[in-house]
């Protein structure tokens, strides 16, 4: 019998430190990595750049503040690449705390825009429950569905909403999505029930599976996947953003689970030779 | 009779739904319509029978002083506060029964809900979505270990999937020259994703979505009751 002692497992608090470490630093100095971007960002660039102007368009905020970092900086990109195509947006949200998120996105984007007017260039329609039901009922009527805006403006006093019935005239759907309902629902309620154009983003976790509605019927057309789709969508429109400066530190967090994965298997391996 | 009214109304008005994605002409989309938006009302009740219950099970817990009591009664709390500052001073554009609470908001710049939402709730809530990123790290050290061949083909294929998502993975191999694009980080990445990873994603949606329609076949029937509750 081997008298070798087994390796020690590291302290899960170490794990943690470097992790934190590791994280923090690209936060406060950036690094500056190069991020190459890909088709599925680029798909999305294209429909909204594709978009004529004066369109009116729908940003659904389906998520709550658990997943902000990757999603409002999403929601972000695409008010202002909206805008600087002139397309008019409809801001509503399928989770109750969309709302909020959607306020502060036009808040934040308004001051590089100033000349943009509520009711006029954009409105937020506030959270309507329901789901996938909602979705399909605003194909038939929206103002049955939002009879007021969020600050109780009845539907026919909203300027942006006085030639929107239903999907008809909307350009496209971008839904920013945490989870049911969301993304999945809009694809298929709107698009596939409709035939309007839906796109959008996720949270990195959930990416993989919305891969299957990206194919030749264009249930999706394309996809922002995660921080890193995010930070795809700001260099597509020339800003450096939160997720720009946030690819940093994922890099590095990505980097270090690797090295845990190989220290881990390491220790594994002297486990096994004992 | 208390169990056959149900399954009747269920019966009914599961078949009008599936008739009206058939049949889009009257009568059957206009009832569509009718129970889509009484499928809206009931599922804004749902949001006060939900809120009920949380102050049933935790007022229970905090008057049997169960374990860790305190965390409900914080919670319970933090509930409260959220629904008064909400009731009383309205959101950002609606007012409240005080209307807009002008001397409060501002004295805290903006109304007492934002200034929560905005300064607490929002922090609280990303930062328990951060902490899964720490034990992820752990939990990769502990368990991502080569065992056999499927597992050695999992791990190779998260550790170019991690790689390919970041930055940093593609300055490895921006040296490439352009013929073997292809060996790129970010391609194999996304190599990976769009192919294995698409089709095993289609074989489970399509699985589940047969399952759905067997128990939903299943519910309309009649053969499925445990929705009804009782035990049955």
């Amino acid at each position: 019998m081997s008298d070798k002692q087994p390796p020690k497992q590291i302290d899960r608090r170490y794990i943690f430190l470097v992790l934190l470490i590791g994280v923090t630093i690209p936060l406060i100095f950036p690094l500056g990595f190069k991020s190459e971007v890909s088709g599925l960002s680029k798909q999305v660039y294209k429909l909204v750049e594709e978009t004529p102007a004066n369109s009116t368009v729908i940003i659904s905020f389906d998520y709550d503040p658990a997943t902000v970092t990757e999603l409002q900086p999403m929601a972000k990109a695409l008010i202002e690449h909206a805008w600087r195509k002139n397309q008019k947006i409809l801001a509503l949200a399928l989770w109750p705390q969309g709302v909020q998120m959607a306020e502060q996105a036009f808040a934040d984007i308004i001051k590089k825009y100033p000349d943009k007017k509520y009711g006029i260039d954009y409105v937020n329609l506030g959270y309507k429950t329901g789901g996938i039901v909602t979705i399909q009922a605003m194909g038939r009527d929206f103002k049955e569905i939002f009879p007021t805006d969020l600050k109780g403006t009845p539907y026919d006093e909203i300027e942006i909403l006085k030639n929107v019935r239903n999907y008809n005239q909307i350009g496209y759907i971008m839904s920013l999505s945490a989870g049911d309902p969301g993304l999945k629902q809009y694809v298929m309620a709107a698009h596939d029930m409709f035939k309007v154009k839906v796109s959008g983003g996720t949270t990195a976790v959930s990416t993989p599976g919305f891969m299957p509605y990206i194919n030749d019927q264009h249930q999706l057309y394309g996809l922002l996947g995660g921080l890193k789709g995010a930070a795809e969508y700001e260099s597509l429109i020339g800003v450096k953003g939160t997720a720009t400066s946030g690819m940093d530190a994922q890099s590095i967090a990505h980097i270090l689970i690797i090295i845990f994965i190989i220290m881990g298997n390491i220790r594994a391996y002297k486990m096994r030779k004992l | 009779m208390k169990r056959f009214l149900p399954l009747l109304i269920t019966f009914i008005v599961g078949f009008i739904v599936i008739s009206s994605e058939f049949i889009p002409h009257k009568p059957f989309n206009s009832i569509n319509a009718g129970l889509e938006n009484w499928f809206m009302i009931i599922s804004g009740f749902a949001i006060i029978l939900g809120q009920l219950s949380l102050i049933k099970v935790n007022s229970s817990k905090i008057i049997n002083k169960t374990q860790n009591w305190q965390y409900y009664l914080a919670g319970m709390v933090s509930f409260f506060v959220m629904v008064l500052c909400g009731v009383l001073w309205g959101t950002q554009d609606a007012p409240g029964l005080l209307g807009n609470g002008t001397l409060v908001s501002s004295w805290l710049g903006v109304k007492p809900f934002e200034y929560l939402f905005n300064n607490i709730y929002q922090h609280l809530s990303s930062t328990m979505f951060a902490l899964l990123a720490f034990f992820i790290a752990s939990a990769a050290y502990r368990a991502f270990i080569m065992r056999s061949f499927e597992s050695n083909l999992l791990m190779i294929a998260a550790v170019i999937v991690m790689l390919g998502r970041t930055s940093i993975g593609t300055s490895f191999t921006a040296w490439l020259p352009q013929g073997w694009r292809f060996l790129h980080l970010p391609n194999i990445a996304d190599f990976i994703v769009s192919f294995p990873t698409n089709a095993a994603q289609r074989a489970i949606m399509i699985s589940a979505a047969l399952g759905i329609v067997g128990s939903s076949l299943r519910i309309l029937l009649g053969i499925e009751r445990s929705y009804l509750g009782g035990g049955e």
